[in-house]
């Protein structure tokens, strides 16, 4: 119903670019390309997962999973568990489909009036995708940061409680409790705590996507969504908000896009690489970097494409 | 890498002026230059003629052929054009004496112009002004003082009582007296009430019986109070009668002018720069606090700053809550299609709708439908025993919402623009905190959308303050005793039929008897109405610049 959708997302959608990455990564890596050529011309081929990835407890499982922006389907039968109490990295070029798929985990893209969904996805066993889950009681549970930092028209203190206030919670100490937890474990804590009650817009842009990750995380969600969290922001708060993803690793399940290779090795525990909407490799951050199964994924992270 | 014919070097753009823009800037310069220039223009020139009205002009002495006298300001002047020479427009006021209000005088048959210091400037309750020489003070047959100087000595100390008393009649009228009256009929009509809740053929109940004993009561007890306010507002007439200032008009003639009667008096060509500016100040502070006279051509326009106030306020709170809730469910809940786009389209067309149009339909749906509905339900009584509809016919509440209607597309046009202009990105955050829709338009969309609304309403009341064809046929009246808003319980009077300034910009001038000294009446009232939607519009402009700097300001 709503007007227009995040950019990324319809970057997302394989519009323009089943020629070019198909036809760059052919030329560049040859023989490699094979799969990658198969994908573009349209054939299903299946994801290789590393068996480490099947060993870990899932927070989420996302089961035969297919979008469809109107008539293009966006994502062909993505089937992968999300360990808990990690950080899974989900990398591959302009294009993929990790934005869609991200934003299909909490169901934003309901909002997208031409989407159509297959399969379904589990939240800690729940079916997030069946008709009777109340959508709004599902977002509660997952907390999401977005490509550019979107701090309400509020006070500091008002953007980081607002998830408790729309439960209803007024309990002033609640509040103040909540408000500095989240702060201190975003790491922004110090910066803003005599200022709680100036306007959120007035900070810095890394200090402002610093505020969404506490606002994110002050509902304690059981998934942690983090759409590209970087790209808006400088080399030093780049930094900042990365040693906050090592600092939530291990109390929360963090997912992350990125189409930056780097940050991927530098943050994350599992890596899922896509490409035109399928999953090709998914495994431990270092096997897929250091001894990737498919040279497909090899010819990707080491640069040879994307 | 180099070439065999190199291209030959082109000039700078410093050289073409269509590049650089520069007649594009003096366009667009001057466009705006031009508009500014003509809405200060007008806007000066309407304070200027505005102003100008009260400030005391000389009073000159000509004497024209055939020894004709005449005593007036010079109102207007024409220069010699052709064959005819120059002339000029004396007012002489003196109406019942002269026939006339207003005379040209040829500049040529003029022997003498002077200006006596003791031409006294006489503003009367009724019939207009009067111009003379000051000869003596009268009480009764008593000569209290005469001459001049002590004429006016006199005039001075005794005018201010005599003032005072004459406001005290005029104030038990119509507080007292009009309290009273109020109860009488209410009483009255709850006799008839009782009649009408009753069974036709049970005759006269119980109720019926006790009405009539209260209305009995009341009326004695009216009558007994009547009784006492005849008693004070005689003494008071009393007091003041005999008092009178005798005048002498410049043909020779006197008359004696009760100086009940009069409102005040100046002589322009004595006054210093300060007395001047204190019968200015004195005239604006009439003008701004008293009731009308002379059928709204002189005297005061209190009566219609209320009600246009009243009404352009009572305007906006219907306006705001409508214009607003119908744009959001446009905009956030109605589903795209051909039904949203035909509702769309139908509220941009009701801008261009007349708005002597949006009166006929007031009058029609809300005075003769709703109001005639009410009246049935509730004024019954009044309906049957004075046949006077109450909410039947024009009044406030009609003409705020007739208004409120001809200005909701604005409201909605504008809410609608500022509803899309809230970014996507913080509707997806709240959404993904794990908000609902209508929380999410509480707490976030509105509050950021709130300084496009302010434009929105801003405009409206502009708009709106200014109509008047649809207010003659809803509930503007030429002179209103009450006041639609006053201290008498309930405090607002919806049902009241008000004056507005706009309206009275017309009634004085085109439909006065006196358009020649209406005119700077006009004039002022226009001067007032125009400050009346700048204060209003400043208000708000205000206000919404407070609330985007809360909720707008600081981003990067």
């Amino acid at each position: 119903m709503s007007t227009n959708v995040e950019p990324s997302s319809t970057r997302d959608a394989p519009s323009g670019f089943a020629g070019g990455p198909g036809s760059g990564a052919a030329a560049a890596a040859g023989a490699a390309g094979d799969r990658l050529v198969a994908v573009a011309s349209g054939r299903d081929v299946p994801s290789e997962l590393h068996p480490e990835v099947r060993e870990e407890t899932p927070v989420l499982e996302i089961d035969r999973f297919n979008l469809w922006y109107g008539a293009k389907q966006a994502l062909h039968g993505i089937t992968m568990p999300i360990p808990n109490n990690k950080v899974t990295a989900l990398i591959g070029p302009s294009g993929c489909g990790k934005s869609t798929l991200l934003r299909s985990v909490n169901r934003l893209n309901d909002l997208v009036q031409s989407v159509r969904i297959t399969g379904d996805m589990r939240l800690n066993g729940d079916s997030i995708y069946d008709p009777r889950m109340d959508v709004i009681e599902l977002r509660k549970r997952m907390g999401m940061v977005f490509q550019k930092p979107n701090p309400f028209p509020m006070s500091i203190y008002e953007n980081v409680v607002y998830a408790l206030r729309i439960d209803g919670e007024t309990n002033r100490a609640v509040l103040d409790e909540v408000c500095e937890l989240s702060l201190r474990g975003a790491a922004l804590w110090d910066e803003v705590k005599d200022r709680l009650h100036d306007s959120a817009l007035g900070l810095s842009g890394g200090q402002q996507q610093r505020l969404c990750i506490a606002r994110a995380i002050a509902a304690e969600p059981e998934v942690l969504l983090l759409d590209e969290p970087c790209s808006a922001l400088d080399p030093i708060a780049t930094g900042k908000v990365e040693d906050l993803i090592q600092e939530l690793r291990g109390r929360y399940s963090v997912l992350i896009v990125t189409h930056n290779m780097q940050q991927a090795s530098r943050t994350s525990d599992y890596t899922a690489f896509m490409y035109l909407g399928r999953l090709i490799e998914y495994g431990p951050t270092t096997g897929i970097f250091t001894k990737p199964i498919l040279r497909e994924t090899e010819a990707y992270v080491t640069g040879r494409f994307g | 890498m180099s070439s065999e014919h190199p291209r030959p070097r082109r000039r700078s753009a410093h050289a073409s002026l269509t590049a650089h823009g520069e007649p594009w800037v003096w366009l667009t310069g001057g466009a705006l230059a031009l508009s500014i220039a003509m809405i200060t223009g007008l806007l000066l020139f309407i304070a200027a003629r505005g102003a100008a009205t009260f400030w005391p002009a000389p009073l000159e002495l000509v004497e024209a052929a055939a020894g004709r006298r005449a005593l007036g300001e010079v109102s207007a002047r024409e220069a010699a054009r052709g064959d005819a020479g120059g002339r000029r427009l004396l007012r002489i006021a003196n109406f019942e004496l002269t026939g006339n209000h207003f005379e040209w005088f040829d500049d040529g048959a003029i022997s003498a112009t002077t200006r006596p210091p003791w031409a006294t400037a006489v503003e009367r309750l009724e019939g207009g002004r009067f111009h003379g020489f000051p000869v003596r003070l009268l009480h009764g047959t008593e000569v209290v003082a005469e001459g001049p100087e002590a004429t006016w000595a006199a005039f001075e100390r005794e005018h201010g009582p005599v003032r005072r008393r004459w406001r005290e009649t005029v104030r038990i009228d119509k507080h007292d007296r009009g309290r009273l009256q109020r109860e009488l009929r209410a009483a009255r009509l709850a006799v008839v009430q009782a009649g009408l809740d009753a069974d036709d053929d049970a005759g006269r109940t119980p109720a019926v019986v006790a009405a009539e004993a209260a209305e009995r009561e009341t009326a004695g007890r009216v009558e007994a109070a009547v009784a006492l306010l005849d008693e004070r507002t005689a003494a008071l007439r009393g007091q003041n009668a005999g008092w009178g200032l005798e005048m002498e008009t410049a043909e020779g003639g006197r008359k004696v002018i009760p100086l009940e009667a009069i409102v005040r008096a100046w002589q322009p060509n004595r006054l210093s720069f300060t007395g001047k500016l204190g019968v200015y100040g004195s005239r604006w502070g009439e003008f701004l606090a008293d009731d009308p006279r002379e059928a709204n051509s002189a005297g005061g326009v209190f009566p219609a700053i209320w009600g246009t106030v009243a009404m352009t306020l009572i305007m906006a709170l219907l306006v705001a809550p409508f214009g607003v809730l119908a744009a959001l469910y446009l905009r956030e809940y109605a589903a795209r299609g051909p039904v949203t786009t035909a509702v769309r389209i139908a509220i941009n067309n009701l801008a261009g709708v007349p708005s002597i149009v949006y009166g006929a339909f007031g009058l029609g749906f809300f005075c003769y439908g709703l109001g005639a509905g009410i009246d049935e339900l509730f004024f019954r009584a009044s309906l049957v025993a004075d046949k006077q509809p109450t909410f039947g016919t024009g009044g406030l509440l009609w003409a705020s919402l007739t208004l409120a209607l001809l200005t909701l597309p604005v409201v909605i046009v504008a809410t609608e623009e500022a509803l899309s202009a809230v970014p996507n990105s913080m509707r997806e955050g709240s959404y993904a905190c794990g908000a609902g829709k209508w929380q999410t338009i509480r707490r976030i969309v509105l509050p950021r959308a709130l300084p496009g609304i302010m434009t929105g309403l801003i405009l409206a009341m502009a708009r709106g303050a200014g109509e008047v064809a649809p207010l003659m046929l809803v509930g503007v009246k030429k002179l209103a005793v009450d006041l639609p808003i006053d201290g008498t319980f309930p405090f607002v009077h919806p049902e009241r039929e008000f004056m507005h300034l706009a309206y009275l910009i017309y009634d004085v001038g085109f439909q006065s008897p006196n358009s020649q000294a209406a005119q700077p009446m006009v004039f002022t009232i226009t001067f007032l109405l125009v400050t009346i939607i700048v204060l209003l519009n400043v208000a708000a402009i205000w206000l919404r610049s407070r609330l985007q700097r809360r909720y707008v300001a600081q981003q990067f």
